[in-house]
């Protein structure tokens, strides 16, 4: 046998392109904007991981998913492989392939990133569980019951994640949800556009598969308290992800007028009541000509490019730093530049103008510029006397950020909470001040990102398990 | 899902429902509310509850029928089901011995009063209820509210039935009949809490009133329902839905309450359309 000479292997300098939507045409409807790749793409953008041993992207991933295991996989067409691996780790992996920020997590610790673009980690694990969801879910391995019993409240990114760990390690998992169908802030925060509500509902529909059962239209706080589940509940341990449901607004006069909606309201309206379907769906919404919305991160960006696809002519972004300090995601500004979204940087408002019957017709703004760095270490936005202009709209979005929903911590004796009404919880076990009683998510770091309230979920997951052994 | 065990038409358009929701009927207080969907298009309504059975895990409401989704809701038979029913939302009635009360029901307020006197009562309070509709035809529960009260009195707007004039003529009557009167309930469409309000303030008596916003989750998150109180913004699904009547911004309540009119509108014709058109011609009675 002649020994051949093994080709040194030429790497693609840039990611696979992911195919979308034309922006003009997906800024005025609902389909999803991003199409997924193609097998063809999957397997060629796999062949660009480098399977570096030390797999230094794993560091970046909150739910340590084994990322060159499973590209490795893609690599060779073993689809089926893949996503098992993917799932040993992660609960919601066609949710995390679709909004979660890789860009500053897994590929952002990618080798090939020093030289060339990473490897485009998020599309390949959106591939593997667009694959599953169109070819048929493959059976979990499921411990067998351990005769104990979790209270989950919350049924969004971190208690479905928390869920779906203990169910498999064969605890009997049941999660109350507030709302009428399950999934938190993926149902009726993040637009249909980036995450189908469809993908959410199949990936849920993957843990009632692992026994997690799901009680609907549960406002835990109200139908039953925390202390009463675990005292007579029949609870051994709980974890509260109750998210950051309280929206703030700017406290500015004409905040109440008509026509001024907090992003929550916006995107709920739109996304869990399907307003942009009204008259078919009931709920409806008034979006009109000009809309402003208040706010740099990705909740103003979701309610910016919602506005233009119920009709809004005009869809502002109204920041009060610059556009190197936004807070939103690049790939969520740059789609939002593509559809026509319109910038106001450095401008902040200072009251909400209206007319006879309560709705806004205008917004007084004040210009801003950018002074000495501040404790965030971005440069802080300093008002410029004078400045004073009126803005022509008729709708203002307040996505200026959440704080933590009440309902828990206001209604639960001994259970610690910081002065913005946070419950505390220990980073590494996410342990609070109640035995036996355990949070994460935003309700506990106020509002993050999905991926990073699905570690929280698996942290306390790991706890719960141990705490419930030592109850032995 | 969860079932309607009883349904009495009280008038033409206004209707009693009695719905089996044990886990709410547990808890439920005077005062609090629940979220309804009729189906899976449904929006989320809020109505205030208007009693509550513990022991067959049950929750009454009443409601007049307005828009599309409480005409849909009013086309719903014994033994039909709701898609979604939550609660009990919102903050209860404060509920404390003041001596002697006054809970004025307006309308279809009647229903929601009716527990708040019925606690009050049960505290020691002595308890004078004033009910009041446009008309005879729309006064109900007026023997379940003289068993919640002390002393009843009705009236209506047309003197179709008891005394004519509004429920303000009985109050301002019984303020000035009996000094001493620790705090008044008032329930009822938007003007005539803000009448009660104004003829209170007056006198300086204590008013709480219930405030029905336009809600979504009903759980804090949206900010749909926010009034102000006193100069303050406050969610009334949180907060509330019961407030110090003399704090309350009616004008600015008003006006949010029509935000949706011209779309709610839309919708009712719509619906009202599709069921006057019942089908003959085999399409289903559907869409156009």
């Amino acid at each position: 046998m002649t020994q051949e000479k093994k080709p040194k292997k030429t790497i693609a300098p840039k990611k696979n392109p992911m195919p979308s939507q034309d922006p003009v045409q997906r800024a005025r409807n609902f389909d999803e904007v991003t199409l997924g790749y193609s097998e063809e793409a999957v397997v060629a953008e796999a062949k660009r991981c480098l399977q570096c041993k030390n797999a230094p992207c794993r560091r970046g991933c909150p739910v340590e998913v084994d990322i060159p295991a499973f590209i490795a996989l893609v690599a060779k067409r073993d689809f089926a492989g893949a996503i098992k691996k993917l799932k040993e780790k992660n609960a919601l992996p066609a949710v995390c392939g679709r909004v979660c920020p890789q860009e500053s997590q897994c590929e952002k610790y990618c080798t090939l990133g020093k030289k060339h673009e990473p490897v485009a980690i998020g599309r390949i694990e959106r591939f593997c569980a667009d694959w599953e969801l169109a070819n048929g879910v493959l059976p979990q391995e499921v411990e067998p019951p351990t005769g104990k019993k979790v209270a989950v409240v919350g049924s969004g990114p971190s208690g479905l994640t928390c869920a779906a760990d203990l169910a498999k390690l064969g605890h009997k998992v049941n999660v109350f949800e507030a709302l009428h169908v399950p999934g938190g802030v993926l149902m009726y925060g993040i637009p249909e556009f980036r995450l189908p509500k469809k993908v959410v509902q199949a990936e849920i529909s993957n843990l009632k598969n692992l026994g997690v059962d799901i009680e609907v239209n549960a406002v835990v706080g109200k139908f039953a308290v925390v202390d009463e589940l675990l005292n007579g509940g029949g609870y051994d341990a709980m974890f509260i992800g109750t998210g950051a449901g309280l929206p703030y607004f700017m406290n500015i006069p004409g905040e109440n007028a008509c026509g001024v909606y907090s992003a929550n309201e916006f995107l709920t309206r739109t996304n869990l009541m399907k307003a942009y379907r009204f008259p078919e769906a009931d709920t409806p919404i008034r979006v009109g000509r000009k809309v402003a919305v208040l706010g740099g991160g990705n909740v103003a960006m979701d309610a910016a490019r919602t506005a233009l696809r119920l009709g809004a002519e005009e869809s502002w972004i109204v920041y009060r730093r610059s556009k190197n300090e936004l807070p939103a995601r690049h790939e969520e500004v740059d789609h939002a530049e593509e559809e026509g979204v319109k910038f106001a940087f450095l401008t902040s408002p200072t009251r909400i103008i209206y007319n006879d019957d309560y709705w806004v017709t205008a917004m007084e703004c004040l210009q801003y510029e950018l002074g000495e760095p501040d404790d965030s270490g971005r440069r802080r936005p300093v008002p410029i006397p004078g400045s004073e202009f009126v803005m022509d709209v008729d709708t203002v979005v307040v996505a200026i950020g959440q704080g933590p929903n009440p309902l828990v911590p206001r209604t639960t004796k001994n259970l610690a909470c910081n002065k913005r009404g946070n419950i505390v919880a220990d980073t590494e076990t996410g342990a609070t001040s109640k035995p036996g009683v355990y949070a994460g998510g935003d309700v506990v770091t106020g509002a993050a990102t999905v991926i990073l309230a699905m570690g929280a979920g698996r942290t306390a997951a790991k706890s719960i398990h141990a705490y419930l052994n030592g109850k032995n | 899902m969860y079932r309607v065990v009883k349904k009495e038409v009280l008038a033409p358009t206004l209707n009693l429902f009695e719905i089996e929701a044990p886990l709410v009927a547990r808890k439920a207080m005077a005062g609090q509310f629940i979220i309804l969907r009729v189906d899976e298009e449904g929006e989320r309504i809020p109505l205030t509850i208007a009693d509550y059975d513990r022991g067959k895990g049950t929750i009454t409401c009443v409601f007049q029928e307005v828009g599309k989704t409480t005409k849909e809701l009013g086309a719903l038979s014994e033994g039909d089901y709701l898609q979604d029913f939550v609660g009990p939302l919102g903050m209860p009635s404060h509920v404390e011995n003041f001596g002697r009360v006054v809970c004025v029901g307006g309308g279809v307020g009647v229903a929601p009063v009716f527990p708040i006197a019925r606690a009050l009562k049960e505290t020691g309070n002595e308890v004078i209820g004033i009910m009041g509709a446009r008309t005879k035809d729309l006064l109900f529960w007026e023997e379940k509210m003289g068993s919640a009260c002390n002393e009843l009195h009705v009236i209506t707007d047309d003197g179709s039935y008891m005394r004519k004039g509004f429920v303000t003529d009985v109050l301002r009557e019984v303020i000035e009949e009996k000094k001493d009167i620790g705090l008044c309930v008032a329930i009822g469409p938007l003007p005539m809490m803000r009448a009660v309000c104004d003829l209170t303030r007056e006198y300086g008596l204590k008013t709480v009133v219930s405030l029905n916003s336009i809600m979504v989750d009903g759980t804090g998150m949206c900010g749909c329902c926010r009034v102000s109180i006193g100069g303050e913004t406050k969610f009334a699904c949180v907060d509330g839905p019961e407030f110090d009547g003399h704090q309350v911004d009616f004008a600015e309540m008003a006006r949010r309450a029509v935000i949706y009119k011209p779309l709610e509108q839309q919708a009712l014709s719509r619906f009202v359309e599709k069921q006057e058109h019942s089908c003959v011609c085999g399409c289903g009675g559907g869409e156009k």
